[in-house]
């Protein structure tokens, strides 16, 4: 099978640092693959690569098996790759649908934004996502970060992810908010999206996940399927940046 | 089936009516102003003369400060807009009396003259504006940088296009375009409040369908036909109001002699509706569905709000930068054609400070520094606030000095209130 996303050998440095250092990874349909390792880590800055926010100094991308040029956001989004940022990349004074909707909102026949059938169609897939959200006219700034999170992954459900990238998902929710993002992914999961699953929380990702890379200092450690691999040795992958020294 | 809608309980009228309460105090406090200086003058502020004088002398300032609303919304500042005034009055100027009279040979007063002239400065002013958001988008130079630069350049542009003279009398079309020598007259002046009116009317009620259409809540009826009430009523009024400022004898008496006939015994016409304040309307209409109802305006709140999540929205924030400046200086030439054809001619100085009126005119109407917020309607309001504040004073017999201070402290109190407000209020920052 072709993977979703492969990619090659990437670098990226901000002036002297090698943010990303020769990093290659790949990602199948209907797989979630976590990316683990401390603050830092160069987790952030490699899938922002994947979605177009940095472009790389060196090294290739190939969706579906085909080379890609992802130089921007917009790039990344005809490729149908949606981010849910960690710093929720919501804008505070709009309402849900105009930032469910933001860089692609629905026109009528003059080319006019159509704000009416916006709210109805954030209604929609709010009532399937969250049902209980109801502050669909107040702007976002008054939403709590549940809510907020709702949001951003409606937008991308909304739009027919293929690649999802989750960037600490969980880390401003509480338990209930939590659950229901963790039901979520198993859904998408089952719809065919590969997902790309940032955290620094270990339980998590091995609730998550099916493959687990470890990333330090810029490198790669090393990617394990999860249930060939314990908890303890994942912690170890993070804090020492050495793969597990196998037995036989 | 605008009955089969929901309609929810809400606490009070304001609530009810849906009407910003902000926008009620800017309301408010402009009209205690009025009536303050009214009693001070003893009824001659609130007369249909002054009305009519106050409408045409805010037209230039609040044209501009539609735009600057977009400039600040993006958290950008333009300092230029005075100057750029000035440079596209020149260029203008100079098309209507020597490109057009005596290049292309058209001889003066010329049918032509006056749209070539204005079309030749909205292209400088959008061209210019351009260029500003040019190097603030993609050369990221800051907006307050480049635009402070931009007043010293195009103050003195302008200098150097007229050699530093005064130019006029401009073509005798184009004056229509200032006030007092262009204005609908008594009947179209109605049939445009008419049509406004009944525009206006039509609007809330085609926005209540399409909330109900979608099983939206709605209004109370009883709300929405206050409202249209409210609205119709004061677009009627205020034409009735500039209709009955009527247009001196003598004056009369030059027009019916500049056409060659006598006028007749107890002839009187009404001013009506100025041609100037009908563009600003026009702007105001074409500004408030950019920023509502159309993609532009979305991003252009968006990116206010979190450039960032603009960015990664896939929002072209550069280019959308380059595009608000371009809208600032189209607007800008369109102030210099109300501007220049007001006096009558152009002069050296025409917008000097304009840049600050305008400032203040967006902050005083709501917009926030901070970005992501105002309305083009406040602004407008807030350029009617100076410009009454000014004018009324001077009236009262305050020198330009003092006027400028109370000016100063106006601004600084306005945007004190606004902050204690919005705390009070927990709206957005």
């Amino acid at each position: 099978m072709t993977p979703l996303v492969e990619m090659r050998d990437i670098h990226l440095s901000f002036g002297g640092v090698k943010a990303v250092d020769g990093v290659s990874l790949d990602l199948y349909p209907g797989e979630v693959v976590g990316l683990l390792g401390h603050n830092g880590a160069g987790k952030s800055t490699l899938i922002k690569i994947l979605s177009g926010a940095y472009s790389r100094d060196s090294g290739e991308i190939l969706i579906d098996g085909k080379p890609a040029t992802i130089d921007n956001p917009r790039d990344a989004r005809r490729y149908n790759i949606e981010t849910i940022y960690q710093t929720l990349a919501l804008a505070d004074n709009l309402d849900a649908a105009s930032n469910l909707f933001l860089g692609r909102e629905l026109t009528n026949w003059l080319g006019f934004v159509d704000e009416a059938k916006m709210e109805a169609e954030t209604r929609t897939i709010m009532g399937r996502l969250n049902p209980n959200f109801k502050k669909f006219s107040a702007p976002v700034k008054a939403l709590s970060g549940g809510q907020r999170q709702s949001v951003a992954i409606a937008r991308a459900v909304y739009f027919n992810a293929r690649i999802l990238i989750m960037d600490e998902p969980t880390a401003a929710l509480g338990v209930q908010e939590t659950k229901m993002v963790a039901e979520l992914i198993e859904e998408l999961k089952r719809q065919g999206l590969g997902i790309f699953l940032i955290s620094h929380d270990v339980h998590d990702v091995m609730d998550l996940c099916d493959r687990i890379t470890v990333m330090k200092n810029g490198q790669l450690v090393g990617t394990e399927t999860v249930g060939e691999i314990t908890e303890d040795e994942i912690l170890g992958m993070i804090i020492l940046g050495k793969r597990p020294e196998r037995a036989a | 089936m605008a009955d089969a809608a929901i309609e929810v309980p809400r606490r009070n009228l304001f609530a009810i009516l849906e009407i910003d309460t902000r926008l009620l105090g800017m309301i408010g406090a402009f009209a205690v102003l009025c009536f303050g200086f009214d009693l001070i003058t003893d009824g001659r502020f609130l007369t249909p003369r002054n009305i009519f004088n106050l409408t045409i002398q805010t037209v230039s300032v609040a044209i501009m400060a539609t735009g600057m609303v977009f400039i600040i919304v993006t958290r950008h500042i333009d300092l230029s807009v005075g100057s750029l005034l000035a440079t596209c009055s020149a260029v203008m100027a100079m098309v209507q009396t020597v490109v057009t009279p005596e290049w292309l040979g058209l001889g003066l007063n010329h049918p032509l003259t006056a749209p070539i002239a204005i079309l030749v400065g909205l292209a400088t002013g959008t061209l210019i504006g351009a260029f500003h958001g040019w190097l603030v988008g993609y050369l990221t130079i800051p907006a307050f940088i480049v635009t402070l630069g931009g007043l010293l350049v195009w103050r003195n542009v302008g200098w150097n296009l007229t050699d530093g003279q005064t130019i006029g009398p401009l073509d005798s079309n184009f004056l229509v375009f200032g006030g007092t020598n262009g204005t609908l007259g008594a009947d179209w002046s109605w049939i445009v409040g008419i049509i406004g009116a009944v525009a206006a009317v039509a609007l809330i009620w085609t926005a209540r369908r399409a909330k109900a259409g979608h099983g939206f809540a709605v209004k109370p009826i009883w709300a929405e036909i206050l409202l249209s009430a409210i609205t119709a009523g004061a677009i009627l009024g205020f034409i009735a109001i500039l209709n009955a400022y009527e247009i001196p004898q003598r004056r009369l008496a030059r027009m019916f002699e500049a056409r060659g006939e006598v006028m007749p015994e107890g002839f009187t016409a009404a001013y009506g509706l100025p041609i100037s304040v009908l563009i600003l309307v026009l702007v105001a209409i074409v500004m408030t569905i950019i920023a509502r109802r159309t993609r532009l305006g979305r991003y252009i709140f968006a990116t206010g709000g979190n450039p960032d999540a603009a960015e990664l929205s896939g929002i072209n924030t550069r280019m959308l930068t380059v595009k608000v400046f371009a809208i600032m200086g189209a607007l800008c030439a369109l102030s210099a054609v109300v501007a220049s054809a007001r006096l009558t001619n152009h002069t050296n100085d025409i917008g000097t400070l304009d840049e600050l009126r305008v400032i203040a005119a967006a902050v005083i109407g709501g917009t926030a520094l901070s970005g992501g917020l105002g309305t083009i309607h406040g602004a407008i309001l807030g350029a009617l606030i100076m410009q009454s504040l000014q004018s009324g004073m001077a009236m009262v017999g305050v020198d330009a000095p003092q006027q400028n201070i109370v000016v100063g402290f106006v601004l600084v109190l306005a945007v004190l209130i606004d902050i204690l407000y919005r705390r009070r209020t927990g709206a957005l920052t």
